[in-house]
């Protein structure tokens, strides 16, 4: 494997999402990203999965998507409530 | 919303006389929404929902009203949708039962890409304000085998610590490095093929009669 190698610097792009670099693998790095289009895609990629996960999952409730129309069905309503009742 | 107005009544008090049910009429369709967004099928998003009340009623007493009563609700329903997943997450295994792939193989030996990553357009953003790329994105994960999938997860969603996710699992830190490296590689992979270089998926909404897709790729 080489120094600078594409392989090399995408475990390193997924490990910056992790924990701080050193200081050579940021120098390594910027290098090779300076050079490599691929790469600086790759990590761009990667960058919006981590953003994905956290818009879905962490996003504040006032980021109100369009479903509002979508509601319980009234079965459902029921069964719940059954469901509290008998606790 | 119509949660503006929390009446500053006791809570203890309201707590004391409080008849749960009331919480599925008031809190029902949102939670409900929430999970819906979340899971893409109604019967587990209905079924988290009546999981956190009655949680949520369980717990109740221990509620201190620090915070709004609708907030607590959608707390408790956050823990209940990634439970909820990894469970989902630990079942396909068993039933797909997925081979763990070794390093993905989009290197050649010289470690330069064989595949190389495609573009994903000019604004691959624009795909976070889509539920049905949400969709795309759930059975991405759930393809994970079972060990990237409860790894990335606990990273990701939990928002836990390298160290608490690897004394959870008994791995190293660079074990985890290479958990999350691949779950990543497979998830950026499986989004490639499926999303942003899929177009027919994207504009899927109308049934297009212009006949001019003329490689048959369709279907």
């Amino acid at each position: 494997m080489n120094f600078l190698s594409c392989s090399k610097m995408s475990k390193l792009m997924s490990a910056s999402l992790d924990r701080p670099l050193t200081r050579y693998e940021r120098f390594q790095l910027r290098m090779h990203l300076y050079i490599c289009r691929f790469c600086r895609r790759f990590f761009s990629q990667i960058q919006l999965i981590r953003k994905a996960f956290h818009h879905f999952f962490n996003e504040t409730e006032q980021a109100q998507i369009p479903m509002a129309n979508l509601e319980l069905s009234p079965t459902a309503r029921e069964r719940m409530k059954e469901a509290l009742r008998t606790k | 919303m119509t949660e503006k107005s929390v009446e500053p009544i006791d809570r203890a008090d309201q707590a004391a006389h409080a008849d749960p049910s009331i919480w599925v009429d008031e809190y029902g369709d949102e939670l409900f929404r929430y999970a819906y967004k979340k899971l893409r099928n109604q019967q587990w998003a209905e079924d988290v929902v009546q999981e956190t009340f009655l949680a949520a009623w369980k717990s109740h007493l221990r509620f201190q009203g620090k915070s709004s009563e609708r907030t607590w609700l959608i707390g408790i329903l956050k823990h209940k949708i990634i439970d909820f997943l990894r469970k989902l997450h630990r079942s396909r295994k068993f039933e797909n039962n997925i081979a763990e792939p070794q390093e993905p193989n989009d290197f050649d030996s010289l470690g330069h890409w064989k595949q190389a990553p495609k573009s994903w357009g000019h604004q691959p953003d624009k795909a976070l304000e889509n539920q049905e790329f949400w969709e795309t994105f759930q059975s991405c994960l759930q393809h994970l085998p079972n060990k990237l999938a409860t790894a990335v997860s606990m990273v990701e969603l939990e928002g836990q610590s390298t160290q608490n996710v690897c004394s959870a699992l008994s791995i190293t830190p660079n074990h985890l490095g290479v958990l999350l490296y691949r779950a990543r590689t497979l998830l950026r992979n499986c989004l490639e093929s499926n999303w942003f270089c899929h177009p027919k998926e994207k504009n899927s909404s109308e049934k297009n009669s212009t006949g001019k897709n003329s490689t048959g790729e369709k279907r």
